[in-house]
């Protein structure tokens, strides 16, 4: 049996009739890392947000084969999230529980255990009763990761992980990245930072609202794709945003 | 005894006063907590703007009762809050304003729709009871009322309590686990609509909102986890109700106003003694 794959046929998306991504023709495969890159105003946020549900798109379709939404483990820029939330670290990995708890059940003992495990695993061992508005960001993002492990989940999302996040942090967050995808799961992530995409995912969507280049890192990432991608964005950043017909 | 005289006995010898007290108990143990949850999601002016959209409902309910009757106006300025609710999330949808722009709209224009409503059969007498409130008026059917909305507001928090912290702290993760956070804001904005119409007779739809929220921006600088925050927020709105009563049945004042700035002035001091207040912050060291 094949494993199950994420493939994106003429993927649109758009924001009140304008179009923030053109149609993306793609697959992400069972167990791949693939870094999604691109300008700013590229889509690829946007990209993921369709990818998890959240928006509609404007035409064409996301197959994900055998796998269920509750397979899919999501992280949202940081931005997102209210870090000053009375929540304590505790409170806040629980809620990675959330595919067994439910809304309503109880949390078990064993799920307790999975939570202080994985914040053991990013190094937050002891944190557990601190409130999350006393972290850094660093230690929040951490606690993310964490609620991510509990999740366990098979296709793990990340929207811009390492942004304003420290060079420790950001290197003990790839191992468990890395780690992940060594256990078989699929990875796709949005970044900014382009040598960390060359050293870290072997695959690289790089994307200015419509595909540049989609395969092996080494072959995407190369100077002329991103000039290209610089230009299509400075064009569509002077241009009117191109609207939908009707 | 003096002390008994000023603050015990003007509720055991009037019964209009023990209601009122019940009456403001069982508003902080709704309104609080929701306060909190909606400071929380950055809503406190939706709230301000949802008191006063209950107000044309609760104005036909005056005109099909004939009079102040709190069941018949709460039922109208329920269905009248929820209408307002859902078709500001409409407009927001639809089109390119946001949802408190919608809402100040709305709001606007359900305010003058229901004075309008209101001083059509009514007198000022009537306008001022709907706009500010009558709580030493409140009669053994309307304490049922708002014991009532208290009751099943905490019940309802209870339950979805998980669900409404995750849908308020990390939307995005809701969604991604088929959280169902759609269901779960409506849900909310009904309580909240609920508890200003268990306010709205209390305090009028000028204020009702204001036992909500300032007992939970006081909660907020005293307190570093929600359930302590709900708590504190509740007991902090009954026991302005307890001062405002005492010191407008002494003083001769509106009950409704006193209520609520007492509320403020508990406000004013927490802004400064708190441990994230001002005081400390600017004098670290000595605190």
């Amino acid at each position: 049996m094949m494993e199950p794959r994420i493939r994106l046929e003429n993927v649109s998306i758009a924001y009140s009739r304008n179009l923030a991504v053109k149609d993306i023709s793609g697959s992400f495969e069972a167990g791949s890392l693939t870094a999604i890159a691109g300008p700013n105003g590229a889509g690829k946020s946007t990209l993921l947000k369709a990818l998890m549900g959240d928006l509609k798109l404007q035409s064409g379709a996301i197959h994900i084969d055998a796998l269920q939404p509750k397979d899919f483990g999501y992280l949202p820029q940081a931005a997102e999230i209210d870090r000053h939330f009375p929540l304590s670290v505790a409170d806040t990995v629980m809620l990675g529980a959330w595919n067994r708890s439910g809304a309503f059940r109880g949390i078990s003992r064993a799920a307790a255990e999975r939570g202080q495990s994985a914040l053991e695993a990013v190094g937050l061992g002891g944190f557990e009763r601190r409130h999350i508005g006393s972290l850094s960001a660093g230690q929040f993002q951490r606690v993310l990761f964490a609620r991510l492990l509990l999740q366990d989940a098979k296709v793990i999302v990340l929207d811009e992980p390492f942004t304003a996040i420290d060079a420790a942090t950001t290197r003990d967050l790839l191992a468990i990245i890395h780690r992940w995808n060594d256990d078989g799961r699929t990875i796709i992530a949005v970044l900014h930072d382009f040598e960390q995409v060359r050293s870290h995912f072997p695959r690289t969507l790089l994307m200015a609202r419509e595909t540049i280049s989609w395969g092996p890192t080494e072959t995407t990432m190369t100077t002329s794709n991103l000039q290209k991608a610089r230009a299509m964005a400075e064009n569509a950043a002077s241009e009117q945003p191109e609207r939908l017909a009707g | 005894m003096m002390l008994y005289d000023t603050l015990v006995h003007p509720f055991v010898e009037y019964g209009f006063m023990r209601r009122a007290l019940v009456a403001c108990v069982a508003l902080g143990l709704g309104s609080g907590p929701v306060g909190v949850l909606l400071m929380l999601r950055r809503m406190s002016l939706v709230g301000d703007a949802m008191s006063h959209a209950v107000l044309p409902g609760a104005a036909i309910g005056f005109l099909i009762a004939g009079g102040l009757s709190l069941p018949a106006m709460g039922l109208g300025g329920i269905i009248a809050g929820l209408v307002v609710a859902l078709l500001s999330g409409l407009v927001s949808r639809t089109t390119v304003l946001k949802e408190d722009a919608s809402f100040a709209s709305f709001y606007l224009a359900s305010l003058a729709l229901g004075v309008l409503i209101v001083s059509l059969r009514g007198s000022n007498i009537d306008l001022l009871h709907v706009l500010f409130g009558t709580i030493l008026a409140i009669d053994p059917t309307a304490l049922y009322f708002v014991g009532g909305i208290a009751s099943f507001t905490a019940l309802v928090l209870a339950i979805v309590y998980r669900p409404l912290v995750a849908e308020c702290f990390d939307p995005g993760f809701l969604r991604s686990v088929r959280g169902h956070g759609s269901f779960y804001h409506v849900l909310f904005l009904f309580l909240v609509v609920l508890n200003l119409v268990a306010g709205f007779q209390a305090l009028g739809t000028l204020m009702a909102v204001g036992l909500m929220m300032l007992p939970a921006s006081i909660a907020q600088l005293w307190a570093r986890t929600l359930p302590v925050m709900m708590a504190i927020s509740a007991a902090v709105a009954a026991f302005s109700g307890l001062v405002g009563l005492i010191v407008s049945f002494h003083f001769g004042l509106a009950s409704g106003p006193t209520i609520i700035l007492v509320a403020a002035a508990l406000y004013c001091l927490s802004l400064l003694f708190s441990p994230s207040g001002a005081f400390r912050r600017l004098f670290p060291s000595r605190i």
